[in-house]
C-alpha cells in the first residue's frame, strides 16, 4: 500500500506540474507580451483553462496531505527550514488566485482590472520561482538541522546559486508548456505564428537557464550530472526527452496541435523522472548526508493502507468527472457562452 | 510580539478569514439550486437572473476560499510542526477525504459556472446540487479534525509516544457528532441572515423589487429554519463539553467556584485575579440544568482545575455571551418572520421586517468567529487536549511576527477588495438584469 500512496504523491506533483505549469505559463506568457497580444493570451487562456482552474491547485493540496498523513516528517521538516520560500510561494498563490477571479468577476470593467492585472501577471512568474527554490533545496544537501544560527538554518537552506536557477528554470518550463498550450487554442494562422514564435523563445529560454542550472550545480558541489547520467533511466530519461524536444520543435509550425502537446508533457515528465528518479526513496537530502526517505519516513500501516484507500476511493470518483469536464468542454468550446467573456 | 503569540495570532486570522469564505461555498449553492429549480420548474425569467447574479458572488468567494485553504494547509506545518507531525497521521483521514470532496466539488463548479446553455438543463442544476454536497461533506471532514483535537482518539498515549494509531476511530471522537452538527447550522445561519439581510436593503433601497425580493425569500426561509434549530444543537454541544472539557466549559461560563446548582452568568465583567463577575445577572440552577439536564447537580469549578490548565477565561466567556446572545436574537426573527409567512402577511409588505434584516446582516458571522473563540480559545493550553500544550508544538523558528503582520495586511486587503467587488456585483444587477420585462434576454455588462 506504500507504494500506492506513493505513486500518488508522484502523480500529483507530476500533474500539478504539467496543468499548473500551464497555467502559471499563461500569466508569464501575459506578462512579457505586449499590447494586442496581452490581451489575446488573456482572453484566450481564460476560455481553455477557466472550467478546469479550480481544480489545478487540488493537485498541490492533494500532494501535501499525502505528506503530512503518510510522511510527517518530511513535511515539518521542510515546513521549518524552507519556511520562508513557502511563505513566499503562498502568498504568490494568494496573489494569483485572488487577481484570477477579480479581474474575471468584477462587474464593471475600469482601472481596476490593470492592477488586477499586474497582480495576476507578477505572481504567476513569482509563485513557480519559489516553487522551484523550494524542489531545490531539498536536493541541494543545504537543510542543517543543527544548524544554531538564524542564517544558516533558515535562509541559506534555500537561498543559493543553485535553488535561484532551478526556480528561474521552472519559470521558463511553465512558460513553455503554456505557449505549447495556446497554439492549440487559437485559430487564425497569424496568432499561431505568434505563439509559436513564444514557444520557440521559452525553449530557447529554458535551455539557457537549464545550463545555468548544471553551472551553479558544479560550483554548489551538487553532483547533479551524477546523478542524471548515472544510472540508464536517468540516461533514457533524458535521451527521450531531447529526441521529443527536437521532434516537437521541427513540427511545431506543421499544425499538429495535439502531437505538440503531447510532445511537451511528455518532455516534463522526463525531466521529472530524470530528476527524481536516482535518489529515490530519498527525497530530501541533508547536509550532514543523511536523507529523509519515502520509505523509512513513511507513517505505521494502518495510517498508509487508510490513506492509500481514501486516494483510491477518491479517483474513483474524480478521474471519470474530470476527463468528462475536459471532454465536454473541449467539445463545446464553440457554443456561445453566456458568460462575460 | 513575541512569536508564540505571532503563531497562535496567525493561525486564528487564517482561519476566521476562511472560516467567512467556507461558509458561504457551503451553502449559497443549495441556495442557488433552489433559485436554479423554480427557474426550470416555473420558466420565470427573475429566477434565473437570481441564480446567475448569486453564481458569479459564489465564484468570487469559493476562489478566496480555495486560496486561504490551501494556505491553511501549508500554514498548520508552518506554524505547528510538532503539532503536525504527532497529529498528522491520526487525524489526517478527514483530510485525505476531504482532498476528494473539494475535488468534486471544484469539478461540479466547472460544470456548473460554465455550462449554461451546454448540458441538459437538469444535468446542469444537478452539478450545482452536486457542489453544495460536496462542499457540506467537506465541511463536515474538516471539523471532524479540529473535534479531534478537543477529543483525541485512536491512539495510545504512552511515554510521549503515539502507539496503536486508529485513524478511522480518531475521525469518528466524541466531539464530532456536535461540533459538525452545529457547525453545518452555523453556516445556514450566517449565510442566510447575510444574503437575505443585503436583499432586504436593496428592497428598501426600491431597486428590482421583484428580483430581491424573490433572493430574499429564499435565502430567509434557510436561514431562519437554521436559526431555530441553533440553539437546540448548542444545547447539545454545550453538554458535550461538560463532560470532556470541564475546563473549557467553566471557562465559557466564567464559573470559577464549584457549585451544585450552578448559575447561569449572563453578562457582567469578569475579574480572573480575584477570580469573580461583577455585575452579572446569574440564573440560579440554569447552569446546572445546561450542562447536566438537572437543575440540582454539581458543575465543575476553575478552582478544581491545575491553574496551569486554565484556559483565557475573559475572552472566552465574552465570546460565547456574544454567540448566545446573537443566536438568541436570530431565533427571535426568526419567529418573527415565520409569523409573518404564515399568519400576518400584512408584514411582509411592511418596511419594518427588512430593516429588521438588515441590521442582522453581520450577526451569524460574528455568531461564528465568536463560537470558534469559544472552542480554540477555550481549549488552551492545550492544542491537543490533555495530549501536547500549544507552546510546544509552535515552529522553532524566530520572527514569524513579521509573517503575522504580512498575512494580517494581505486579509486585510482582500476583505477590502471582496467587499468592494461584490457591491459592485450587486450595484450591477439593475443594469445587466432587466426584470421589468420578463421576456428580455440577459444583457451583457
Ligand atoms: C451562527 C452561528 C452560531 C450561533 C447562533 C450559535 N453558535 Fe455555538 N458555535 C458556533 C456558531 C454558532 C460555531 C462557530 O459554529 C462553533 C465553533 C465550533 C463549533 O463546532 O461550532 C460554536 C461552538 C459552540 C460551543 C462549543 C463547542 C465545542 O467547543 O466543542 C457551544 C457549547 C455552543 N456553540 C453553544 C451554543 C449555544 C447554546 C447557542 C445558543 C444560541 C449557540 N451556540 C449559538
Ligand atoms: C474555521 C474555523 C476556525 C476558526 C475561526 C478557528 C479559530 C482559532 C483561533 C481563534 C485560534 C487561536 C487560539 C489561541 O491560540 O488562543 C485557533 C488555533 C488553532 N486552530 Fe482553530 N479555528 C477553526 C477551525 C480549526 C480547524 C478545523 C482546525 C484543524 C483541523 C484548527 C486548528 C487549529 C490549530 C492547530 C491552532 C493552533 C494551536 C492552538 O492555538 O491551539 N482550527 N483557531
Ligand atoms: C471548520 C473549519 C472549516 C470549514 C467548515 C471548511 C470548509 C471549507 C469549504 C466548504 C471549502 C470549499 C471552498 C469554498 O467553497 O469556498 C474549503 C476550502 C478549503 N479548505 Fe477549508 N474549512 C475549514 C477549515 C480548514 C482548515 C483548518 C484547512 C486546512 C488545514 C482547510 C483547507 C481547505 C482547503 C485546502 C480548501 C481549498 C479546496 C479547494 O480548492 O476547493 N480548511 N473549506
Amino acid at each position: 500500500m506504500l507504494y500506492v500512496v506513493i505513486a500518488f504523491l508522484w502523480a500529483s506533483i507530476w500533474l500539478y506540474l504539467l496543468l499548473g505549469g500551464a497555467d502559471f505559463g499563461a500569466g508569464i506568457i501575459e506578462l512579457i507580451s505586449t499590447g494586442e497580444n496581452r490581451n489575446k493570451t488573456r482572453h484566450t487562456m481564460y476560455r481553455a483553462i477557466g472550467p478546469i482552474w479550480e481544480a489545478n491547485h487540488m493537485w498541490l493540496i492533494i500532494a501535501i496531505v499525502i505528506l503530512f498523513v503518510g510522511f510527517p516528517h518530511i513535511y515539518t521538516t521542510m515546513s521549518i527550514f524552507v519556511h520562508i520560500p513557502l511563505t513566499a510561494m503562498l502568498l504568490g498563490i494568494i496573489a494569483r488566485g485572488t487577481a484570477f477571479v477579480f479581474r474575471n468577476y468584477d462587474a464593471v470593467e475600469d482601472n481596476m482590472q490593470k492592477i488586477y492585472n499586474r497582480i495576476f501577471v507578477y505572481s504567476s512568474a513569482i509563485t513557480p520561482f519559489f516553487l522551484g527554490i523550494i524542489a531545490a533545496s531539498t536536493v541541494s544537501r543545504k537543510i542543517d538541522k543543527e544548524a544554531d544560527d538564524f542564517l544558516s538554518a533558515y535562509i541559506y537552506s534555500w537561498l543559493n546559486g543553485f535553488g535561484i536557477t532551478v526556480g528561474l528554470f521552472t519559470v521558463c518550463i511553465c512558460g513553455f508548456l503554456a505557449a505549447i498550450y495556446i497554439i492549440g487554442e487559437v485559430n487564425t494562422k497569424e496568432d499561431k505564428e505568434h505563439f509559436i514564435k513564444i514557444a520557440k523563445k521559452m525553449v530557447v529560454a529554458a535551455f539557457i537557464s537549464g545550463a545555468f542550472v548544471f553551472l551553479a550545480a558544479h560550483l554548489e558541489q551538487i553532483p547533479l550530472l551524477d546523478w542524471i547520467f548515472g544510472h540508464w533511466v536517468g540516461n533514457i530519461a533524458i535521451a527521450a526527452a531531447s529526441i521529443s524536444l527536437i521532434v516537437l520543435w521541427l513540427t511545431l509550425d506543421k499544425n499538429k496541435d495535439i502531437l505538440i502537446r503531447l510532445l511537451a508533457g511528455f518532455q516534463i515528465s522526463m525531466i521529472l523522472l530524470a530528476a527524481t528518479y536516482t535518489h529515490f526513496p530519498k527525497i530530501v537530502l541533508l547536509k550532514d548526508g543523511s536523507a529523509l526517505s519515502l520509505i523509512d519516513e513513511a507513517g505505521l500501516n494502518k495510517t498508509i493502507d487508510s490513506l492509500a484507500w481514501a486516494l483510491l476511493l477518491g479517483s474513483i470518483f474524480i478521474l471519470p468527472s474530470l476527463f468528462y469536464l475536459l471532454y465536454s468542454f473541449e467539445n463545446k468550446k464553440n457554443t456561445r457562452s453566456e458568460l462575460r467573456h | 510580539m513575541d512569536d508564540f503569540l505571532a503563531a497562535r495570532s496567525q493561525m486564528a486570522l487564517s482561519l476566521g478569514f476562511h472560516i467567512i469564505f467556507a461558509c458561504i461555498g457551503m451553502v449559497m449553492p443549495f441556495f442557488m439550486a433552489v433559485a436554479h429549480y423554480k427557474w426550470l420548474r416555473t420558466g420565470q425569467q427573475v429566477y434565473k437572473n437570481v441564480t446567475k447574479a448569486w453564481s458569479k458572488g459564489v465564484a468570487i468567494f469559493f476562489a478566496t476560499g480555495a486560496v486561504s485553504g490551501t494556505v491553511l494547509s501549508f500554514e498548520l506545518g508552518l506554524l505547528w510542526p510538532t503539532f503536525m507531525e504527532h497529529a498528522g497521521p491520526i487525524f489526517g483521514m478527514p483530510f485525505s477525504l476531504e482532498g476528494t470532496a473539494f475535488f468534486i466539488e471544484a469539478i461540479a463548479l466547472g460544470f456548473f459556472l460554465y455550462g449554461w446553455d451546454k448540458f441538459n438543463p437538469w444535468f446542469h442544476w444537478f452539478t450545482g446540487v452536486v457542489v453544495g454536497i460536496s462542499g457540506l461533506a467537506s465541511g463536515i471532514l474538516v471539523v471532524a479534525a479540529n473535534a479531534w483535537m478537543n477529543s483525541p482518539a485512536g491512539f495510545d498515549y504512552i511515554d510521549g509516544q503515539y502507539l496503536h494509531i486508529d485513524p478511522i476511530e480518531a475521525m469518528f471522537n466524541d466531539a464530532w457528532f456536535s461540533q459538525a452538527l452545529h457547525m453545518t447550522l452555523a453556516a445556514f445561519v450566517a449565510t442566510g441572515f447575510a444574503v437575505a439581510g443585503v436583499h432586504a436593503l436593496m428592497v428598501l433601497k426600491g431597486r428590482n423589487i421583484l428580483f430581491h425580493q424573490k433572493a430574499f425569500r429564499i435565502a430567509a426561509i434557510f436561514g431562519t429554519v437554521a436559526a431555530v434549530l441553533q440553539p437546540l444543537s448548542g444545547d447539545i454541544s454545550a453538554k458535550d463539553v461538560a463532560k470532556r472539557q470541564p475546563a473549557k466549559l467553566a471557562a465559557m461560563e466564567a464559573h470559577f467556584h464549584t457549585e451544585k446548582s450552578a448559575p447561569l452568568i449572563i453578562g457582567g465583567i469578569v475579574n480572573e485575579e480575584e477570580a469573580q463577575v461583577n455585575y452579572a445577572l446569574k440564573i440560579p440552577g440554569l447552569l446546572s440544568w445546561m450542562a447536566h439536564g438537572d437543575s440540582q447537580k454539581a458543575v465543575t469549578g476553575l478552582n478544581q482545575i491545575p491553574k496551569e490548565d486554565h484556559p483565557p477565561v475573559a475572552i472566552t466567556h465574552y465570546s460565547f455571551q456574544v454567540m448566545v446572545g446573537l443566536g438568541m436574537l436570530m431565533m427571535l426573527l426568526a419567529f418573527i418572520y415565520f409569523i409573518a409567512l404564515l399568519k400576518k402577511k400584512t408584514w411582509l409588505s411592511g418596511k419594518w421586517l427588512y430593516k429588521l434584516f438588515v441590521i442582522a446582516i453581520p450577526m451569524g458571522f460574528i455568531a461564528i468567529e465568536a463560537g470558534w473563540m469559544v472552542t480554540e480559545i477555550g481549549r488552551q493550553p492545550w492544542i491537543i487536549h490533555g495530549v501536547m500544550r500549544t507552546v510546544d508544538a509552535v515552529t522553532p523558528m524566530p520572527g514569524i511576527a513579521y509573517s503575522f503582520y504580512i498575512f494580517t495586511a494581505v486579509y486585510i486587503s482582500l476583505s477590502l477588495i471582496v467587499m468592494f467587488l461584490l457591491y459592485r456585483q450587486i450595484k450591477m444587477v439593475s443594469k445587466i438584469y432587466d426584470v421589468h420585462d420578463d421576456e428580455l434576454t440577459i444583457k451583457h455588462a
